[in-house]
């Protein structure tokens, strides 16, 4: 081999050329990681789906939904998905300061959902649906909060980005790092898409 | 990665990522009004067809799968398939379509 | 460790260490004693490690079994009382199934894997060393419950309604769903580690169809595992919230369906047994051709039907519940897919028997095994072909014949795999050859013990006799050639045959471990690229990266085409190639660093499941450790970084480090 030094494991995945796909290992990683997390959600809402309209105690879930509420949040998390993009983008340019900006405000938008979630929780539970009071209610919760623990998993990362950032830390490709923390915050956003529809708009 | 193919990799500029976002906040201002209008028999497949639309844009345009490797497009589909398959199979199980 | 120098042709590379990474955290640095290993990235001595764990787990694993067996031996078994024979069951099955099945094929795919694609490491060394760790944390927290009150007792499906706070009290379930959790965890890092390396770290040259059918079979159950571990981690996260924080998903008094549980465990199960045997057969695709000294009939055959076989698998989970009520055209679905399995596997079973035939077989005990799982995995196969059929099912549901069906297949099909990997490669992992002569006790002690034991329950299941029951009474033992006792008795007998077969191994194991002889660079006249090195292996594996042209690339820089006679003939020795590597190695290499963030996040995450029994407290320990070790693993370079580095002094030497040998 003409060179003299040859690198190996995730050092040379910075350069995604040097892989014998051309694509980075921790680009291919979350991808998989992704691939995986379809069915650890498809399992949760299948179990929603199968037991939401069995209520053998407490309301029913078309009585206590506020759809009006949960569009907004749903609006606000959408938006959020946004700002990430543009934060991505921002990265790829190399300007820091634009990055920190949307990803700041990406956490923002993601703590504003889960300060809705949180605030629907404890308005649910004041009228009656408890974690163990029906099988809709052991459903939903376990299902949103699964979601919200993503969302708030998501939160942390995006403002320990910021952090390490703006003290110049980063190991790795910079714009890799946001990319790949904006297809996690893509994914629990497609996820909520998901649930949106199938657990608050279509009728039990 | 050279500068040069940047562009292409990740071909949209942040005026069409607002454009996208725009779109998205339209269908689901849709989504939304099927719970105060009357859709009638359009109700569910309405709401499945928009529901599918916003999640393959964003997973295409957001997440840059269009523009990316189709390694990846294997990747996340194969998962997102098997679960369409083995969850909706199970269900089938339960009756859950038939009711 | 970290960056080896290699100036020219010297022979003792030397290691430089960094000093200082983090502002007050130091990078671990040793090179000798336990630390080494504790904070080790390299794949083969994780590889190592991910051996001895599984193997500690056969021998807890099958010393349950022969308490099964004896308390079965004679009627009315008075060894175990009731609940303890349904720990034991339990504990038995989940051992085999999750702390040595899985381990164990970890362990060769570590240490196997990179070397065949010629790399240097795994995709990502830390997450290897986290997923080794998280692992021996679950085993941990499974096997504790036998001192803190009880292990599980509701079978390795853990069916529920039946494992639920009424019917199974003991905190055994709770450890049990925790442990798993964790070790499943651990699985999906490494399965989602595995991919990525065997599709970015390929040597030059080495197209998919170039790459040995073990690293294929290994591609294909790791994709598996991507795809089901999730579905199971559904499962025990719904029991662990109606064990410990009062759902209600399998509340039957609710309106709960029963069959939810059976439906999340066997969509991830089913594939799970391929999960399980794929690498044994990815072990004997390497041993057969290699002492049949021919190549393996029909590569692609071969490896597409391993991925049909994991595709297929998918789609087969409810065969496990045609007794349950599934209804008439689930049955009947799943039946026909169940039978189209088979074909993929038969379909190996011929490319093996083709690659043997005509061929000139070299008896080893690796081979000798390799043969064994052959026959044994085809009559458990064929015993399978007789429950696809859902009235024969129904018949044969919970009763022996089952027993005996999967032990064929798991202990005649994966166990001898494992062990032929054993004799094949233990030369290049340790550098010594196991011994043949304790080999061949090793082996036919395992086979006829393996026929004594699981041969009978053939006739014991379709007599009658259920699974799971802790006693069988003589009264309705039956008479004459079927009678219960008399085949009950010839099972136990049968067992402790195996397990003197697998003490010949343990001894073979000292022996071999104290012995001073040396084994040659290339016993086998093996095929594939993981011989083109010295044994044991470099740090860096290979001198210099292998530029792959060839199907058996090993084989085919030994070996050139007689064009007049159209046979190969040998042009170059192995030992030779490998010399000759060495001398054209690579100036500097740099390989990943070692960690101290791995164990301790894994300790971490331990102690965050145990909060679920222990309470929050626990809990809020283990999330802090858990959040502190993340934080330190992403600020720190897989790496090292230059200027961690330290030149050298006169010796070559660095402070705290000696050369590496």
């Amino acid at each position: 081999m003409a060179e003299t030094a040859t690198h190996t494991a995730d050092h040379a995945s910075e350069h995604g050329h040097e892989t014998s796909t051309g694509l980075t290992n921790n680009k291919l990683a979350m991808w998989l990681f992704l691939g995986s997390e379809c069915l650890l959600f498809g399992g949760l809402i299948s179990t929603y789906m199968l037991y939401r309209g069995r209520v053998s105690d407490g309301p029913h879930p078309m009585a206590i939904f506020d759809i009006p509420f949960t569009s907004v949040s749903s609006f606000v998390l959408l938006m959020s998905s946004l700002t990430m993009v543009l934060a991505v983008s921002s990265a790829q340019r190399g300007d820091d300061s634009r990055t920190n900006l949307w990803l700041t405000i990406t956490a923002v938008l993601g703590a504003t959902f889960v300060g809705g979630q949180v605030y629907e929780f404890t308005a649910f539970i004041r009228e009656g649906l408890g974690f163990s009071t029906s099988l809709f209610g052991s459903s939903f919760y376990t299902l949103t909060g699964f979601h919200g623990i993503h969302v708030s998993v998501g939160v942390l990362m995006l403002l320990s980005t910021v952090g390490i950032i703006r003290k110049n830390k980063i190991t790795g490709n910079k714009a890799e790092v946001v990319e790949l923390v904006g297809l996690y915050w893509h994914f629990v956003d497609v996820v909520w898409i998901i649930i949106f529809t199938l657990v608050y708009l279509i009728p039990s | 990665m050279s500068t040069s193919t940047e562009q292409h990799e990740h071909g949209m500029t942040d005026a069409g990522y607002i454009k996208i976002a725009i779109i998205l906040a339209a269908i689901t201002a849709l989504e939304v009004s099927t719970y105060y209008v009357d859709f009638g028999p359009l109700f569910m497949p309405s709401l499945m067809i928009m529901m599918v639309v916003k999640f393959v844009m964003v997973v295409s345009y957001f997440m840059h799968l269009k523009f990316d490797s189709k390694i990846f497009t294997f990747l996340f589909y194969t998962g997102l398939g098997l679960a369409l398959f083995v969850y909706i199979t199970a269900l089938a199980t339960f009756k859950f379509f038939i009711s | 460790m970290a960056i080896i120098e290699r100036p020219g042709t010297s022979t003792t590379p030397v290691v430089v260490t960094p000093q200082q990474t983090l502002g007050a955290v130091k990078r671990p640095v040793a090179t000798k004693g336990w630390r080494e290993w504790l904070f080790t990235v390299d794949h083969k001595k994780i590889g190592i490690m991910y051996g001895v764990v599984a193997m500690v787990f056969f021998i807890i694993g099958g010393v349950e079994a022969l308490l099964i067996r004896l308390q079965l031996a004679m009627p009315d078994g008075q060894i175990l009382s009731a609940d303890k024979y349904n720990q034991m069951f339990t504990m038995h099955a989940t051992t085999m199934v999750f702390l040595f099945a899985m381990p164990m094929a970890g362990a060769f795919a570590n240490y196997f894997l990179p070397l065949q694609i010629g790399a240097r490491d795994v995709a990502f060394p830390r997450i290897n060393a986290l997923s080794l760790w998280l692992l021996i944390i679950g085993g941990l927290v499974l096997n504790a419950s036998w001192f803190l009150g009880g292990a599980a007792d509701g079978g390795w499906f853990m069916y529920a309604p039946n494992s639920g706070p009424i019917f199974s009290p003991s905190h055994g379930v709770d450890f049990w769903v925790i442990g798993l959790q964790i070790a499943g965890v651990a699985s999906l890092l490494g399965s989602i580690n595995l991919i990525v390396t065997v599709l970015n770290m390929r040597a030059p040259g080495m197209s998919l169809m170039k790459m040995p059918v073990f690293t294929w079979m290994i591609l294909v159950v790791q994709f598996l595992l991507v795809f089901s571990l999730p579905v199971i981690t559904v499962a025990l996260v719904l029991l662990m919230l109606q064990r410990s924080y009062g759902a209600t998903f399998f509340d039957v008094s609710q309106g709960a369906d029963p069959l939810l549980w059976q439906h999340l465990f066997w969509i991830f199960g089913h594939p799970e047994v391929y999960v399980l045997i794929l690498p044994a057969f990815g072990i004997i695709s390497e041993v057969l051709p290699t002492f049949a000294r021919k190549p393996l009939f029909g590569y692609p055959f071969v490896v597409f039907s391993g991925a049909s076989i994991g595709l297929v698998g998918f789609g087969v989970w409810a065969h496990h519940m045609f007794a349950s009520g599934l209804g008439p055209v689930s049955v009947a679905v799943f039946s026909v897919a169940t039978m189209a399995i088979a074909i993929p596997t038969g379909v190996k079973i011929f490319n093996w028997l083709l690659t043997m035939w005509g061929g000139k077989i070299w008896y080893t005990t690796a081979m000798n095994f390799a043969i064994g799982l052959v026959v044994l995995f085809t009559i458990g196969g064929l015993s399978g072909v007789t429950h696809s059929v859902a009235p024969s099912d129904t018949q044969q549901t919970d009763t022996y014949y089952i027993v005996a069906h999967f032990h064929y297949v798991l202990f005649g099909g994966m166990v001898f795999g494992l062990f032929s990997g054993f004799y094949y490669w233990w030369p290049k992992v340790f550098g010594k050859m196991l011994n043949e002569k304790l080999g061949a006790w090793n082996f036919w002690f395992m086979v006829i013990g393996m026929n004594m034991t699981f041969g009978p329950m053939h006739i014991l299941g379709l007599q009658g006799q259920p699974r799971r029951m802790y006693v069988w009474t003589e009264a309705r033992a039956g008479e004459g050639f079927f009678n219960l006792g008399f085949w009950n008795l010839v099972a136990s007998i049968g067992s402790f045959i195996l397990a003197v077969g697998v003490l010949f191994f343990l001894i073979n194991v000292v022996i071999t471990a104290r012995s001073k002889q040396q084994a040659p660079l290339d016993p086998w006249d093996a095929r594939t690229l993981e011989w083109l090195t010295t044994s044991p292996p470099k740090a860096h594996n290979f001198d210099r990266i292998p530029v792959v042209h060839h199907l058996d690339e090993f084989f085919h820089r030994k070996y050139e085409e007689d064009t007049a006679t159209h046979t190969m003939k040998k042009v170059a020795e192995g030992e030779d190639l490998v010399r000759a590597e060495g001398d054209a190695a690579d100036a500097h290499i740099h390989l990943p660093s070692p960690s101290y963030w791995p164990i301790l996040l894994s300790i971490g995450v331990g102690l965050l499941g145990l909060g679920v029994v222990y309470g929050i407290p626990m809990m809020v320990i283990g999330f802090a450790i858990t959040l502190f070790s993340a934080y330190g693993w992403v600020l720190e370079p897989s790496v090292a970084e230059e200027i961690d580095f330290e030149p050298s002094d006169n010796d070559g030497n660095t402070k705290e480090i000696a050369p590496l040998g």
